[in-house]
């Protein structure tokens, strides 16, 4: 292998052969390099679309008020449920272990936002803190709502990117102060949504401001909670629905409710979204492998065609050198070392080349669904090796074949 | 040098079988130049190869320099072409990606010699067959003779004891022709052993035996006054 001699003997062949080389090579390179793009942008997919799906997939526990349907201890149907301060404070406080992250709101659906001349309709609502992660909003400017906004109602708003652009367009918002029907409110934040212009078309105001702005009281219109995420699945699964239940069962007591009745309150918990997204991701991830397998399949075949045309088309060559006396194994280490020498050089050279392009393209894509398109490096260099391997083998046979058939014959090849 | 002794070959195509060459018996000594002749398919080529150890009689003795040349696998094989042997076709068989000068060092190569060595030898055989300024040429920028003088040149350089050709004037022109004639009757002067396949008899006349083929066997077999090539250039 290390035979200084083999080895000039091989630069110059292929040095004289260039064509032949450069082809083998440039298919070589090309197929690793299609392959290295297209796991990176499966990967990217798969990035994006859990990305998307992620803060759906996380465990909210969210719950509204309706109507009740039935008669329950004298109560007649058709009564309207109201949720207070109180029934979120009594749930925040029993299952405190077990939450992450809480809010109860309070929403004006289309409320009349002014800046200077400048106005729109947005949904306004009031939060507390832990809404900055139930909605997954990333703050790309100032800060979110804190405690002591709420505690103090403080007139501050945190508003969405969407109405940051109507009503500020260049300007900076931060500390401007807008109306929300004639109420100024200084504003604090900026912020940003996965979910989209919809979602960044709001304002939150703390929860207590909202509520006595809009003469809301202590009444709250719903509230969510997140649970802190297990590893499990099944296990996160069973615990939400438990909880789930067991909230429920809580309020409908206190709100003199049938336990029966399934419209009077409504607990939504996504754990059961969580599972088809899961299910999604892996069966993105399943596509992705199988088209990847399909692709490494088609480049052995590929490389393995090459190097069996070259081998067929050098019979005549391997005819006179074993006329001239060289030995079977030399013929056959010769071919080898030069295919796989082409192989690997020019696959390595793919892999860079294609691990550049992503390095360099993936962080210039604007798209949601696809996200830091990369590539495991491991797994591009085991599938260089791989076809590597096909080559050496694909050329090994006919090689081998050629070194041991009578010089004459493998001479009368044309 | 050479002995052969009832050397029989056939050809198998399908169901048929052509049998080529009926029993053989000929020696050939040391120094000597012995032509082959006869008519076309009468199995020369056939011969020339089986002793070349390009191909394997059926059944038969060969011996070449006292070994015994039968089902030698092809490690042996690949050696005793490398070392005893130097073959000249008829077709030249350069590899036509190497220039004439890694032509004539091929063989060298496999003989183990180191590369500077390998290119000062076969500078010097180049040299020897009147090549010596066209030794970066590739196969394709030469005419046949220089084709031929180069694949002589190839032959000599592993230094054989036997040199064996076919045809090596078939593609040539009368004047080149006697020119690589004049070569090998050098070569031959140099104590050479070298077996020619030919079917032009002004060849076979400068070499000192004529041996005749017809229908795979030998039917003459004469020494000759040998014709200087160089008389007829
Ligand atoms: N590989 C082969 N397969 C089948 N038949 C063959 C093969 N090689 C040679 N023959 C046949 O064997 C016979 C002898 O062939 P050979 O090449 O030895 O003849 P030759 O005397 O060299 O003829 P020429 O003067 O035309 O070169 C011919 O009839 C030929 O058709
Ligand atoms: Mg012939």
């Amino acid at each position: 292998m290390f035979d200084i001699e083999r080895w000039q003997e091989i630069f110059e062949t292929l040095r004289k052969n260039k064509l032949r080389t450069f082809l083998t090579g440039l298919s070589v390179a090309s197929g690793i390099f299609i392959l290295v793009i297209l796991l990176g942008f499966s990967k990217g997919i798969q990035n994006g679309v859990t990305s998307q799906f992620e803060r759906d997939a996380s465990n909210l526990i969210s719950i509204w008020p309706g109507v009740t349907t039935k008669e329950y201890k004298g109560l007649n149907p058709g009564r309207y449920i109201q949720f207070k301060n109180n029934d979120f404070n009594t749930i925040s406080r029993k299952y405190n272990d077990e939450i992450e992250h809480e809010s109860a709101f309070y929403t004006i659906w289309g409320g009349l936002v002014n800046y200077k001349n400048e106005s729109g309709s947005y949904r306004i609502q009031g939060v507390l803190p832990g809404n900055q992660f139930i909605e997954n909003a990333d703050i790309g400017q100032g800060r979110f709502l804190n405690y002591s906004d709420v505690e103090d109602a403080k007139k501050v708003a945190v508003i969405g990117n969407r109405v940051k652009k109507d009503l500020f367009k260049d300007e900076d918002p931060i500390n401007k102060d807008i109306s929300v029907y004639g109420i100024s409110y200084k504003v604090v934040g900026v912020f940003f949504d996965p979910g989209g212009e919809r979602d960044e078309s709001k304002v939150f105001l703390p929860l207590t401001s909202a509520q006595r702005a809009f003469n809301g009281a202590d009444e709250i219109r719903n509230m969510m909670f997140t649970l802190k995420m297990s590893d499990d699945y099944n296990k996160a699964a069973l615990e939400s629905a438990a909880i789930s239940e067991a909230i429920l069962t809580d309020l409908k007591q206190k709100h003199i409710v049938d336990p029966d009745d399934t419209s009077a309150i409504r607990v939504n918990n996504t754990m059961e979204e969580a599972k088809k997204i899961y299910s999604l991701i892996s069966t993105i991830s399943a596509v992705f492998w199988f088209v990847g397998i399909g692709t490494i399949i088609a480049g052995v075949v590929g490389v393995g065609n090459i190097m069996l045309i070259i081998v067929k088309e050098r019979t005549k060559e391997i005819g006179i050198r074993k006329a001239l006396g060289a030995q079977p194994m030399s013929i056959v280490g010769m071919i080898l070392q030069e295919s796989v020498f082409v192989t690997m050089f020019s696959g390595l050279f793919g892999l860079i080349l294609g691990l550049g392009l992503l390095e360099i393209v993936g962080p210039l894509i604007e798209s949601d669904f696809i996200q830091y398109p990369q590539v495991d490096f491991n797994t591009a260099i085991t599938t260089v090796f791989i076809l590597v391997f096909a080559g050496a083998l694909a050329g090994f046979f006919p090689a081998y074949r050629a070194a041991q058939i009578k010089p004459i014959i493998a001479l009368r090849d044309e | 040098m050479i002995e052969i002794k009832d050397l029989h070959k056939s050809y198998h195509m399908g169901s048929n079988t052509l049998h080529v060459l009926k029993g053989i018996n000929f020696n050939v000594k040391e120094g000597e130049l012995v032509s082959i002749m006869g008519s076309s398919g009468s199995g020369k080529s056939t011969l020339l190869n089986i002793l070349g150890m390009l191909d394997e009689a059926d059944t038969g003795d060969y011996t070449l320099d006292g070994f015994a040349i039968k089902n030698l696998n092809e490690k042996i094989a690949a050696n005793y072409r490398n070392k005893f042997l130097g073959f000249i076709f008829q077709s030249f068989n350069l590899i036509n990606y190497k220039s004439a000068l890694d032509n004539v060092a091929m063989p060298l190569y496999y003989q183990g010699m180191k590369r500077k060595e390998r290119v000062e030898k076969a500078a010097h055989y180049l040299e020897k067959v009147g090549l010596a300024d066209w030794s970066h040429h590739l196969p394709n920028e030469m005419s046949g003779g220089q084709k031929q003088r180069v694949a002589i040149a190839r032959a000599l350089a592993s230094e054989p004891k036997v040199l064996l050709a076919d045809e090596p004037t078939g593609a040539l022109d009368t004047k080149t022709s006697y020119e690589v004639m004049d070569l090998i009757q050098g070569i031959n002067e140099e104590g050479k052993t070298i077996l020619i396949v030919t079917h032009e008899p002004d060849i076979a006349q400068m070499t000192k035996r004529i041996v005749n083929l017809k229908d795979g066997l030998i039917i003459n077999d004469t020494k000759v006054e040998q014709v200087r090539a160089i008389s007829n250039v």
